[in-house]
């Protein structure tokens, strides 16, 4: 029972990590129509901005939480600015391909420079050591993830769900022309969003830091779960993969702990039952 | 009748002759080094592979003796029918010689097969499985730089006798990890340890918390990592941030490389055991051909010992070559003029290869230094103990390999 019940929370850190990299790509699918496949690789570039902005300028973990998603969600707007604006109207595909090379480049980049086994990067002094629950130890940094993630994903979806600015970017998808008609500037709009999920990715990157190696392969084994989350959860449906990147994690917590072998794959099980179910995903809308 | 029956033989003598002439001469050799250049274990070969393998051709000095050298590289991303096909299509349509490097057992065990199939040649270096010299050895396979079976001597040995005798393994569900623990097993039963417990992940995994949880639960004096590369790295993180080690527990790296070393950092690496066919700073020599292998590496880093394998294993390739007078282009001619002759280079010292393709040489003992201890980048390892040659491996008595006479 007490194994259990560690599995379980250990299942809901890593489903903190789903949730925020499945969010920013439910934003973007939601409000550009772009499935970004460079989700992965922006998540890494977080991971890597925290390790230089500590070992090249100095500058803590702390700070880092904001500097890096700032500085990658600016090159997410570049790369909106310059490449994928151009795609919008478009089939899905088109972004997707183009998001998939983007990725593949990046990555590629990394590797090349600093190789594949990774960069150290240390838990902060603050959060380091961990308590006794009784049933498991819990490290201090994960549960600090936990309730981080936990806060900017209601956070997020409060923003797009409850505030006038989210009123406006909803309607901008929907009719972008009669938006324009009332004086907002739609492209600029869109060109934020993208930038806010590339910087929701980068939060989590800068997140993982501590946990995993600043790898530049990092984003791509994490993001076909994250697709998966997404699709389950419903394509850009933002409480729908919260909800989903936490309820994933513990699942597949769970696996690791009764059939460990299967722990990469049940994810991929799930989306297949849930397609054949309710193909729009668990709180999809039908369009 | 008899004049026709001599004047066939004369003929075939002739043309037997003749063709031995024509590979007599024949100075050209194509070396493909196959490896995993982009995924986990991409530093530890990879890229360093490629280089060291040119070092070699250059080092051997024959290219200003009228030799023709090629060096191709290609990423077998870690796919055992990947890396099966890109070796026959080698093979077949690039005429490449010898295959090089050939990391992860997955990948090498396919490839001893194709290899043999078309009486090509492999000089492994990176794959770690005891399988390669043992039940599926084949005259066309050399194994150069450690086994599985060498590593759970050295290290699990060394572990028990300090008093570790109860083991949970943590360990990848592919071909390697389950020869290391295997072997591993094997040594701690036969020093009187035992396995407690054990749980398989999938390769190339980024969270271990779950499988730690269960190594903690089970109160194991040694958690073994029967895992590589970013698997061991993150194994290692992971479990300093649960407090494994501070707990009394004691973590056992079973294949950790100076990569992974340098990827953790000394303040999460200290004090771990691993052992290591080679150390790029254990003499003069290996200190020289290190600084310069590291001058053309885009990351800067030190050889690893697959690394330095791969350009030990090439330079004794081409002094069989050379013994032979030129390149047969026939891998079971030139892996037995490579046992016939004893190996002795300035990476890996004197030994040998063995009937069953397994290079024997002295294997050490590390432990990784105290942040406090390292006097700049790389300097990491302090050495605990040697075995010396003889006893580093499995002896070819205990080999169940079929090639070896009994």
């Amino acid at each position: 029972m007490q194994a259990l019940l560690a599995q379980l929370l250990v299942g809901l850190i890593n489903g903190s990590f789903y949730a925020l990299l499945s969010l920013g790509l439910a934003v973007i699918f939601g409000m550009l129509n772009i499935i970004n496949f460079a989700h992965g690789a922006v998540y890494m570039m977080g991971a890597f901005c925290a390790y230089f902005l500590l070992n090249v300028m100095g500058i803590g973990y702390w700070p880092a939480l904001i500097v890096a998603p700032i500085a990658v969600g600016i090159f997410g707007m570049i790369l909106e600015r310059t490449m994928i604006q151009w795609l919008a109207g478009l089939d899905h595909l088109y972004g997707l391909l183009l998001t998939f090379g983007l990725a593949l480049i990046i990555q590629g980049v990394f590797q090349n420079y600093f190789g594949s086994s990774g960069l150290p990067y240390a838990i902060p002094p603050e959060l380091q050591g961990g308590m006794n629950l009784g049933f498991m130890f819990l490290p201090i940094y994960r549960g600090w993830v936990v309730v981080c993630s936990l806060v900017v994903c209601f956070a997020t979806w409060y923003l797009i769900e409850r505030t006038s600015l989210g009123a406006n970017l909803r309607a901008a998808t929907e009719n972008p022309t009669l938006v324009r008609a009332f004086g907002i500037n739609v492209p600029r709009m869109i060109t934020l969003t993208y930038g806010l999920g590339v910087g929701l990715a980068a939060l989590a990157g800068v997140l993982s830091a501590p946990i995993n190696q600043v790898r530049p392969q990092m984003g791509a084994d994490l993001i076909i779960v994250v697709f998966a989350v997404v699709v389950i959860g419903g394509m850009g449906s933002i409480m729908g993969s919260i909800i989903t990147g936490f309820a994933l994690g513990v699942v597949e917590g769970l696996t690791k702990y009764f059939y460990p072998e299967a722990s990469n794959t049940v994810v991929f099980v799930l989306m297949v039952l849930v397609l054949l179910v309710k193909p729009s995903g668990l709180t999809g809308r039908t369009t | 009748m008899r004049h026709k029956a001599s004047a066939i033989l004369l003929g075939a003598a002739l043309a037997i002759s003749a063709s031995g002439a024509a590979f007599a001469q024949d100075k050209t050799v194509k070396i493909g080094v196959l490896t995993d250049n982009s995924g986990l274990y991409a530093d530890l070969g990879g890229p360093g592979s490629t280089v060291a393998a040119q070092m070699a051709v250059e080092d051997s000095g024959l290219t200003g003796k009228g030799w023709t050298i090629d060096v191709i590289s290609a990423d077998h991303q870690n796919k055992p029918d990947i890396g099966a096909t890109i070796a026959r299509q080698w093979i077949d349509v690039e005429k490449v010689d010898v295959l090089m490097d050939v990391l992860n057992s997955g990948v090498a065990l396919a490839v001893n097969n194709v290899v043999r199939e078309k009486n090509s040649l492999m000089i492994n270096s990176g794959a770690a499985t005891s399988d390669l010299t043992g039940k599926q050895c084949s005259p066309n396979t050399v194994h150069w730089t450690y086994d599985t079976y060498m590593l759970a001597n050295s290290t699990g040995r060394a572990l028990v006798k300090a008093g570790g005798d109860t083991w949970f393994f943590i360990t990848a569900d592919y071909a390697f990890g389950q020869a290391l623990e295997r072997d591993t097993t094997a040594v701690v039963v036969a020093n009187g340890g035992k396995v407690i417990g054990d749980v398989k992940h999938p390769l190339n995994t980024a969270d271990f918390s779950s499988f730690l949880l269960q190594a903690q639960a089970s109160k194991a004096k040694i958690i073994g990592m029967a895992n590589a590369g970013g698997d061991t790295t993150n194994t290692i993180k992971q479990a300093a941030e649960f407090g494994i080690v501070a707990g009394g527990q004691k973590l056992a790296g079973l294949l950790l490389f100076l990569t992974d070393v340098h990827s953790l950092g000394l303040p999460v690496a200290q004090g771990l055991n691993l052992s290591s066919t080679f150390y790029w700073d254990a003499n003069d020599q290996t200190r020289a051909f290190a600084k310069r292998f590291s001058a053309r590496m885009k990351t800067k880093a030190m050889p690893t010992m697959v690394q330095a394998g791969v350009y030990a294993g090439l330079l004794h390739y081409f002094k069989a070559l050379q013994a032979l007078g030129g390149n047969p282009h026939d891998g079971t001619k030139v892996a037995d003029k490579m046992k016939e002759i004893p190996t002795d280079d300035v990476l890996f010292g004197k030994g040998k290869i063995e009937a069953n393709g397994r290079a024997i040489h002295p294997a050490y003992l590390f432990e990784v230094k105290k942040p406090s201890e390292s006097k700049g980048p790389w300097d990491y390892y302090k050495l605990v103990g040697t075995t010396p040659a003889d006893q580093a491996f499995r002896p070819v008595s205990e080999s169940n390999c079929p090639l070896v006479k009994k």
